[in-house]
């Protein structure tokens, strides 16, 4: 038998920069929602309708929060926030599972969600702080001629279990293929996530973060970078840059 | 002494009838000092078990419709159709189904608590319905085994929480408290079931000799060829006096580690080092009550219980409510007071929105059930002894405790630290689902109550060999033989 390769105790969990990052400027982002459709087309993601999406069923891996306060024309809101899953170095959602649905790839250094292990305890997404895990209530209706759009490189899940955001890791293992095959290293700007590719404002950037010349690595010790919830110390790989009229701001 | 031999002729008319009423009031109030001879009791217990009105098989199909319709239906449609009939959502993952498996838990620890704690402690008035409280215990995990599996999303793989063999070589995750609890639930639900099952041999014995038919064929097997020689109760008492012992951090533990799923999560509310121990009182008070008010249904309901279930036992129940709520106030103060006194903004939130959010008469009607009521009503003897009164009560801690868990979870979910996501939990599946689960425990105690024997006779008949009235000059004294 393959000798396993988990981590005993959370202590020994290695604290490291990470591999695939994400960097995300919240001063050029317009909130279009073309990352959350874009994301929903690649990664086969069902359309629980009106009457679910209300109820807070809407199954998007990534959504853009914007919140505001006071009456119009004195409206105080924050910025667009897309928020996804964050790829924790240290995540809340993986140890609760007691059947190794949420596990950690070692390889890519990402959350995994295995969905054909998962039974649907629903205590990842409990435990998860961001709120980006999603459950199937239902087998949503596909009608015709959705089908036809369906990415071959994705499971198509069904009800009872939970999914989330994985980086596009059909997009990461496609782009290391090809480099493999050509004997040489991913390019920075090779693999990109169908959010990062949607974004008209090009606010999304992704890369490799164990690479200090990449693009997203740049971003990521701009000053205004922060991490979502980082006292929490869940080490989160998507790095937030604030709007400048924000800056210095917290919370 | 000659004041002695004077005043004597006087008092002795006086005292002597005052002190048989004395005496007749003893045998009156504590079944311990009543004794009937064993085949009485016997024939007793056995006519209880099998006199059955109509009103007994109108009630039992009435709940078999209830069950068969709220539970076995509602629960298909859900296996069927998924989770979207409940109301669960984002960021409310966990709802009523939870709520009912703790709650369940809780009822079950009771049945433990009264029957193992009083036992090792050698408390008198447990003699007569350790094993209605058993059979509670057994009921209750029951339940809130159901309604574990309810809230999975895809209970058809249930097993796979199980270790077994598989040649994926895949083990479950025994870091998530979820593993824990399971395992944790199912050690609770096998050991609680053989401690119901030591105690009873001697009964279904006693059953087995005096039955024809079916029931005989029934507690032949059962009663394992018991046949009360010496040795064989050697060895029963020393089995049941391990598992009596054996089965008290079971208990303990099994709360606590439920109270884990909650507070081993990094959620405002949830992550809190006194959820262990509050649990464990929680469960206690909510299953206290109910054990109060299955003994009061038992005792109204069901042929010659008024013997061996007295106002005495309701006095003793009701004390231990007064002191298990006093315990229970006194953790969720300590529970509150810390986590308000921590100052973190998302807790803070949290409490405000029990409080002041729209279930917030739902925090309050907690505090006043679980704490007013009982503070109020159970310091009164004549309260005590009231079966309506002590039922009522008893009936209200239950709902107040089914609040506590119900604003630990749904309420306590819908805030979190990213406020975009939060919602409301409508419950919608989950309250026929509910309603099924208390149906289908009252169903199955009722049918049990027709096949075991619901008062341990051998254990009653041990405490009233045990007990004895004495004269000690012109007083009458209770004298208590020790047993072992």
């Amino acid at each position: 038998m393959a000798k396993h390769n988990i981590p005993e105790v959370k202590a020994n969990w290695d604290i490291t920069p990470g591999i695939w990052g994400m960097s995300i400027d919240m001063d050029v982002c317009t909130g279009c929602q073309a990352c959350v459709a874009a994301c929903a087309m690649e990664n086969n993601i069902t359309f629980v309708g009106e009457t679910d999406s209300g109820y807070g069923r809407a199954m998007h891996w990534i959504r853009i929060e914007h919140t505001w306060e006071g009456e119009y024309p004195d409206v105080a809101a924050t910025s667009f926030q897309p928020v996804l899953c964050q790829q924790c170095g240290n995540a809340p959602c993986e140890p609760v599972c007691p059947v190794f649905a949420s596990v950690h790839s070692q390889s890519e250094d990402l959350n995994l969600q295995v969905y054909n292990r998962c039974v649907g305890t629903r205590y990842c997404a409990n435990n998860c702080p961001y709120q980006v895990r999603v459950f199937n209530f239902r087998d949503y209706d596909r009608p015709e001629p959705l089908p036809n759009q369906l990415n071959p490189d994705v499971t198509v899940r069904r009800r009872g279990i939970m999914e989330k955001c994985t980086f596009c890791i059909q997009r990461i293992h496609k782009g290391q293929d090809l480099a493999e095959s050509e004997g040489r290293d991913v390019r920075d700007g090779e693999v990109v996530p169908a959010c990062a590719q949607a974004c008209p404002a090009d606010a999304i950037v992704f890369g490799r973060l164990d690479d200090p010349e990449s693009r997203v690595s740049i971003m990521a010790k701009n000053g205004r970078g922060v991490k979502l919830l980082e006292d929490l110390d869940t080490l989160p790989r998507v790095t937030y840059l604030q709007e400048e009229k924000t800056h210095g701001r917290t919370g | 002494m000659a004041v002695l031999a004077n005043s004597a002729p006087h008092a002795q008319p006086h005292s002597h009838p005052t002190e048989q009423d004395h005496e007749a009031h003893l045998r009156e109030e504590h079944l311990m000092l009543d004794p009937r001879p064993r085949g009485e009791m016997n024939a007793m217990v056995m006519e209880s078990m099998q006199t059955t009105s109509w009103k007994f098989w109108v009630v039992t199909a009435i709940l078999v419709v209830v069950v068969a319709v709220c539970l076995v239906y509602y629960w298909g449609l859900m296996i069927s159709v998924g989770l979207g009939i409940a109301g669960v959502n984002r960021p409310i993952y966990w709802g009523i189904f939870l709520v009912n498996t703790v709650f369940w838990i809780g009822i079950s620890h009771a049945g433990t608590f009264v029957s193992a704690l009083l036992r090792v402690f050698k408390a008198e008035f447990r003699r007569p319905f350790t094993r209605a409280a058993e059979l509670m215990t057994t009921f209750g995990l029951v339940q809130a085994g159901l309604s574990i599996f309810m809230h999975m999303g895809r209970v058809w793989l249930a097993y796979w929480l199980f270790p077994y063999p598989n040649e994926r070589g895949l083990w479950p995750n025994f870091h998530s408290p979820l593993s824990w609890d399971f395992l944790a639930i199912n050690t609770y639900l096998l050991s609680s079931t053989m401690y119901l099952f030591l105690p009873l041999i001697p009964d279904l014995a006693m059953a087995r000799d005096r039955s024809t038919g079916w029931r005989k064929v029934l507690y032949r097997v059962l009663a394992l060829g018991f046949r009360g020689t010496e040795g064989e109760w050697t060895h029963l008492r020393f089995a049941m006096n391990l598992f009596a012992f054996a089965i008290l951090p079971v208990m303990f533990s099994v709360h606590t580690i439920v109270s884990w799923d909650f507070a081993a999560a990094m959620r405002p509310g949830w992550s809190s080092t006194i959820f262990g121990p509050y649990f464990v009182i929680g469960a206690l008070q909510s299953g206290l009550s109910a054990v109060a008010m299955v003994l009061i249904v038992v005792r109204g309901t069901m042929k010659n219980m008024k013997y061996f279930i007295r106002p005495e036992h309701l006095d003793a129940l009701g004390k231990l409510m007064l002191i298990i709520s006093m315990a229970w106030a006194y953790f969720f103060f300590n529970d509150y007071m810390v986590q308000w006194y921590n100052g973190d903004k998302w807790t803070d939130i949290l409490l405000r929105f029990h409080e002041e959010g729209p279930l917030g008469w739902m925090w309050y009607a907690m505090l006043f059930f679980n704490i007013v009521v009982p503070w109020l009503v159970l310091w009164n003897k004549n309260f005590r002894r009231n079966p309506t009164i002590l039922f009522i009560v008893g009936f209200l801690v239950n709902v107040a405790m089914w609040f506590e868990r119900y604003i630990i979870i749904p309420t306590s979910l819908s805030i979190n630290r990213f406020p975009f996501t939060y919602q409301f939990y409508k419950p919608n599946v989950e309250i026929p689902l509910s309603i099924g689960t208390v149906a289908l425990f009252v169903l199955l105690y009722m049918l049990a109550s027709r096949i075991i024997p619901l008062v341990p006779v051998w254990e009653v008949q041990e405490g009233q060999m045990a007990h004895s009235l004495r004269k000690y000059g012109k007083e009458t004294v209770v004298t208590v033989r020790d047993l072992d």
